[in-house]
């Protein structure tokens, strides 16, 4: 597993560079995982990742763009605004969670 | 440990340009998930997505039909019922039950709120020409959210250099 620095700790990724210890995760590290893939956090984005944080912690596996929206109440449309092209990835990856496994 | 960070790179430029096509030729329940499933991954991953829906694939963008699609165990070996059995009164109506709950059951969409996503993630949907007339049909009967009523060549020439699917 390999260890890489970011923000001048040490955290652990995976090949591809998603973090693979959800506690060595915070905001702080969160937003340099956004500028590192070229997204400048707001509000409007953090409220996204808390709801991935959260719902990481009871239900064990990545939020899929369909349960951010009937769950977190982010309707699809904001989430390809706020993590374009590629959302359930980039927020996964911002939230220092693995890449969601559910395929809807 | 390495020096640079290892951040994954999601090929935002890569997939500019990529298209997929998919064309829904079948009106049963279990064919429409095949179509709606590729196409929002395919969304997902940031690709142009198309879908055409010819023949059989109108009810899933037909109002009065879209919310009502079936699912038959008759002539479906695959389901490994006795085939006499499959078509009896009621088989077609169980069948379709159990399908859409098995589908509730992994938080995946029916087709109408399936479409709806897809349109949300930037999905094109168009209804096939020669279908429309056939069936008498205009785009007042059709879910609002489909783009037009265009032709085989219009789907053709709009989706060159894409991938294609014909489900």
């Amino acid at each position: 597993m390999p260890v890489t620095t970011i923000d001048g700790r040490e955290v652990h990724v995976d090949a591809e560079g998603f973090l693979t210890d959800p506690s060595e995760w915070d905001e702080g590290l969160g937003k340099t995982l956004a500028a590192a893939i070229g997204i400048d956090m707001t509000e409007e984005h953090w409220k996204v990742i808390r709801f991935l944080r959260e719902d990481f912690q009871t239900q064990g596996e990545t939020a899929t763009t369909r349960r951010v929206q009937t769950v977190g109440g982010f309707p699809t449309k904001q989430q390809f605004e706020l993590f374009p092209k590629k959302p359930a990835k980039k927020m996964a990856y911002i939230a220092g969670l693995p890449k969601p496994r559910g395929c809807v | 440990m390495t020096d640079a960070p290892i951040v994954p790179s999601f090929d935002d430029e890569a997939t500019t340009g990529r298209k997929l096509a998919i064309i829904c030729s079948k009106g049963n329940l279990d064919m429409a998930y095949p179509a709606l499933i590729l196409g929002n991954a395919a969304l997902g991953e940031g690709v142009e997505t198309h879908l055409f829906f010819t023949f059989w694939g109108f009810d899933m963008i037909t109002k009065s039909r879209m919310h009502d699609l079936k699912f038959t165990p008759v002539g479906n070996t695959a389901t490994h019922m006795p085939q006499g059995l499959t078509p009896l009164p009621g088989m077609t109506a169980m069948a379709t039950r159990q399908l859409k709950k098995s589908i509730a059951d992994l938080d995946v969409p029916e087709v109408p709120e399936f479409l709806e996503q897809i349109v949300a993630a930037g999905g094109h949907l168009w209804a096939c020409r020669l279908t429309a007339d056939m069936n008498r049909l205009t785009e007042a009967d059709l879910y609002e959210e489909v783009e037009g009523i265009i032709t085989a060549s219009d789907f053709i020439e709009l989706t060159e250099g894409a991938q294609l699917l014909f489900i």
